[in-house]
């Protein structure tokens, strides 16, 4: 009963989570790849319930920013102008989960910009980059793993099934995988792929070159569980019973396999998100000017960046929710799963 | 000869050692080395006199290929050869105009055709050997010799004749010129000096390849610069020391330079170089992205940092104008219907915001270029040519001209449709290891969009991108930058003839492929032979005007040169031209005597 609560107690987490950039639409008060030329590195704006007269508004408001005069970066508070917070307002256009039109936005404001986490070079609201990379982030390490497990369940389950020589080329095959450093694999292998590509193929590929490189380890985690489920007494005697083949692995075998899938994909997801990063990081994920946590990440590459400009650094912090999420998760999933002995899912995967 | 080059080492070693030997007498005694001798003509060189001693520490983003200036082609080494090498006459960086250097003089003749040059007395190289006409006549064969392959060659080459050189006497030379030659004297900026003594048997043996290499020993090699070498050390450093013999004096008479050893630091990248000149283990710092000298100006300890305004460098966008003829992928050849049209590459001129790539590129630290020459280049910057504000409307007024319309796309933006109704979609390619370009483009992105063009911005690294623009040809439109190497139209020849190797948008053509390429290529052949400046001023202006109306390049920006050094160091005034800040390094010293030296 306990491990069934912490689970849901995750779960409940990592639904908000996912919501919450899901609807990035809504959340973010601006679009993603608008730049607002005259706030260039701006800092992130502070909200106040109290003015300089010390009245106290219903509502937070904020002073807009005014670049110093002969300054780039550097900007002062219009104090004489206060403009409120609008809550539910009509803001820019936009796809609610990628499908619905809608201009509805948790929050904004008219007349001034309002950028709580500060601005890029660009002048490009950060948390809606982060909001919005966060997207093509957690979708390229979802799909990326979905891929993986795919395979992995496919060729473990082959191998442990059948046995014989089909296990033997089958795991031969996963050895170089494992042993191959898994980050510069991925920059070769994004390397032989065109680099003039449109942002949708930039994405896919990325997936797709995520998805193929890490599924030696599930596929041996499945076969082991394959292989000792065949042996188990109801598996036999099905097979006595004269069970084919298909109708054993998909009603007696893979069942057994469903602990060992759900703890990798939860092991897998915050593992892949960060292969999505690193690649974006070092320029080869989805261009200029879509953002994902890599991409805005990138920017400290800078030295100029990286010693000037913290909130830079926040799309680093984004993801930490996220991986605790999936790492309590995956604890919680493997003790449902199997309280009394620990097997399979702790195993780390993916150095 | 040989006996007068072994007596005065000698000598030099003796009084080295005497300082050792006799305290008391040292002062006197190095002085003594430090006065130029009678028969000597040393030139004086004007500004503030410094103090001898120390040693300066730069950094380099790599290691120089070669100290053999007939043979460098990369930056590197041509900033350390700048140091080790002198030319007959010299470009001043700093008033961007000629003065006489190992010349004494140098007559014109009436027709412009002929250039006597008399050679100052008592000159001689880093390793004590004499200078005379006959060095000279040897280092002007060894530039023209085509088996040679030096850069230099096509300078030289005037109306399609090389330059013949003929000696007088030991002090004096002719040059013949086939036709008048507009950069005049110009031309001998940057063509050092060679010693006939240490490479003419190399030479004759064709093995000019293999001397001056970086492992050459120290003994073996010897220039008219300031500097000479004193020790390699691969990987991390090259150290020169300072050339006793050298042939320029300061103001109180006082030989120069004033530094005893220049040392030179490999730091590949430019963050790296911030970080050492931070330490203070560089003691100077130039090239310098806006970024990088902002962080030092806020953080200023003990040093002071200048911008020297607008270089030579320009940025722009072109185009792929090529002449592919049948092999032209259809994709491309339907793009390239827009790219000729000039009204199409009017509107993307007028729909760029320079002002916002000065202000967000170069964080304010540059200039908007409406034109090739850059207002750094006082001379010959076409000041005539207009500066229009950003305009979408006219950019959308001349779009409609040329057959555009927009529908309304997907996302509910304006989609730019061409007269086929097909929708506009092109990619620029930037170098990815340009972050300020791939800036640029990242704006225009931007900028274009508000006219309904789909645009892509594709970083590719350096090397694939050339190879895409000057040999494949495979490209949409691309954001390149050029750094005339000086302040003179000729320096970018190449790039506005329309048979130039460098002219982008459609390099090496047979027959100017339009009506205004063929006509700046009258003019550019026009100016290379007038004599007056004023008379190729005006023609040259006239070529800034054609590019500015036609736009094959759409000029976007150019940077400051900014550099940096510490605030013992004197008489440090950046220029716009290279190189930057060593260009006067004869004359920098330490304030504080050789306090430093130590580092």
């Amino acid at each position: 009963m306990i491990e069934r609560r912490k689970l849901a107690k995750w779960l409940v987490v990592l639904v908000a989570l996912h919501g919450l950039i899901a609807c990035a639409g809504f959340f973010a008060p601006y679009d993603p790849v608008e730049q607002d030329r005259e706030l260039p590195y701006a800092r992130p704006m502070k909200l106040h319930l109290i003015d300089t007269q010390g009245r106290v508004h219903m509502r937070p408001f904020f002073y807009p920013l005014r670049i110093r005069e002969g300054s780039f970066d550097q900007y002062d508070e219009d104090i004489a102008r206060a403009m409120s917070l609008k809550f539910f307002g009509e803001g820019p256009r936009y796809r609610l989960l990628g499908l619905v039109p809608c201009r509805l936005h948790l929050f904004g404001a008219a007349g001034a910009r309002i950028c709580l986490l500060g601005t890029d070079g660009y002048g490009r609201d950060q948390l809606s980059r982060i909001l919005y990379g966060g997207q093509v982030s957690l979708l390229a390490g979802l799909l990326g793993a979905g891929i993986t497990l795919s395979l992995g369940l496919g060729i473990g389950a082959a191998a442990g099934y059948f046995g014989g020589w089909r296990d033997e080329v089958l795991m031969r095959l996963t050895e170089p995988f494992l042993a191959l450093p898994w980050l510069y694999m991925l920059l070769g292998l994004r390397a032989f792929l065109p680099l003039a590509v449109s942002p949708l193929e930039a994405f896919l590929l990325i997936v797709i070159v995520i998805g193929a490189v890490g599924w030696a380890r599930p596929a041996r985690l499945v076969r082991g569980v394959v292989l000792s489920a065949k042996e188990r007494d109801f598996v036999r005697a099905a097979r006595g019973f004269g069970a084919p083949n298909r109708y054993l692995l998909w009603r007696h075998v893979l069942p057994e396999t469903s602990s060992v899938l759900l703890t990798q994909a939860a092991i897998l997801i915050p593992q892949y998100v960060l292969a999505e990063m690193t690649l974006s990081f070092l320029g080869l994920g989805v261009p200029e000017p879509l953002a994902s946590w890599g991409n805005l990440l990138a920017n400290l590459q800078q030295y100029s960046v990286l010693t000037s400009y913290w909130w830079m650094y926040l799309p680093a912090l984004a993801i930490v929710p996220f991986f605790l999420g999936y790492l309590g998760l995956a604890s919680a999933l493997q003790e449902w799963a199997d309280p009394f002995k620990v097997e399979g899912g702790r195993e780390r995967s993916m150095g | 000869m040989r006996n007068r080059h072994a007596s005065s080492q000698q000598c030099w070693m003796l009084l080295s050692l005497l300082p050792a030997l006799a305290v008391g007498l040292a002062p006197v005694v190095i002085a003594l080395a430090q006065q130029p001798a009678p028969h000597e003509d040393p030139l004086t060189l004007s500004g503030e006199a410094g103090r001898s001693g120390g040693r300066l520490v730069v950094s380099l983003r790599a290691e120089p290929k070669t100290l053999n200036p007939v043979l460098a082609t990369d930056a590197p080494s041509r900033e350390v050869i700048a140091t080790m090498r002198a030319d007959l006459v010299h470009i001043n960086r700093a008033t961007q105009l000629t003065e006489a250097a190992l010349a004494k003089s140098v007559k014109v003749s009436s027709d412009g055709l002929q250039y006597t040059v008399t050679l100052r007395q008592g000159l001689r190289f880093s390793d004590g050997q004499p200078l005379d006409a006959d060095d000279v006549l040897f280092s002007f064969r060894v530039y023209l010799d085509e088996s040679v392959h030096s850069p230099q060659r096509d300078l030289l080459i005037v109306g399609g004749k090389p330059i013949t050189v003929r000696k007088i006497d030991a002090q004096t030379l002719v040059f013949q010129f086939a036709k008048p030659y507009g950069v005049g004297e110009r031309v001998f900026d940057g063509l050092a000096i060679l010693p006939r003594h240490l490479l003419e048997k190399p030479y004759q043996d064709g093995k000019l390849a293999q001397i001056g290499t970086l492992s050459t020993p120290a003994n073996q090699w010897a220039g008219l610069g300031p500097f000479r070498l004193k020790e390699y050390v691969a990987g991390q450093r090259l150290i020169l020391e300072r050339n006793p013999y050298y042939w320029k004096t300061d103001t109180k008479g006082h030989r120069l330079p004033y530094l005893d050893e220049l040392v030179f630091l490999f730091v590949p990248s430019s963050d790296a170089q911030v970080l050492r000149f931070q330490s203070g283990e560089a003691d100077v710092i130039s090239g310098l992205g806006a970024e990088n000298f902002s962080v030092l100006s806020r953080q200023r300890r003990g040093y002071t940092m200048v911008d020297a305004g607008p270089g030579l460098e320009y940025n722009f966008l072109f185009f792929n104008l090529n002449d592919l003829g049948g092999k032209t992928a259809p994709e491309l050849a339907r793009k390239q219907k827009w790219f000729r049209e000039v009204k199409f590459r009017q509107a993307v001129s007028a729909a760029v915001d320079r002002q916002a790539i000065v202000r967000l590129v170069y964080q304010g630290r540059g200039a908007a270029l409406w034109g090739p020459v850059t207002p750094g280049n006082r001379r010959w910057v076409d000041t005539e040519i207009g500066h229009p504000a950003r305009s979408l409307d006219k950019a959308r007024q001349l779009l409609r001209e040329a057959g555009f319309t927009w529908t309304s796309g997907a996302s509910g933006d304006p989609a730019l449709k061409d007269a086929e109704g097909r929708p506009v979609e092109f990619s620029i390619l930037t170098s990815s290891s340009n972050a300020d370009r791939t800036k640029m483009s990242t704006l225009i992105q931007d900028d274009l969009k508000q006219l309904g063009m789909r645009v892509q911005v594709v970083p590719l690294e350096f090397r694939s991108l050339i190879d895409r623009v000057m040999q494949t040809k495979e490209y949409d439109a691309c954001v390149l930058g050029l750094v005339s190497f000086d302040a003179d139209p000729n320096s970018d020849i190449n790039v506005w003839l329309s048979n130039g190797g460098t002219h982008l948008w459609n390099p090496s053509q047979a027959h100017p492929a339009t009506q205004w390429e063929g006509e700046i290529d009258r003019l550019m052949e026009e100016q290379l032979t007038a004599t007056s400046y004023e008379q190729r001023k005006k023609l040259y202006d006239r070529v800034q005007e054609i590019l500015a109306a036609f736009q094959p390049m759409i000029f976007l920006a150019s940077p400051d040169i900014l550099a940096g050094a510490k605030n013992t160091i004197g008489n440090f005034h950046p220029a716009v031209l290279e190189p930057y800040v060593l260009w006067n390094v004869e004359q920098l010293y330490l304030r504080n005597g050789a306090a430093n030296g130590g580092r």
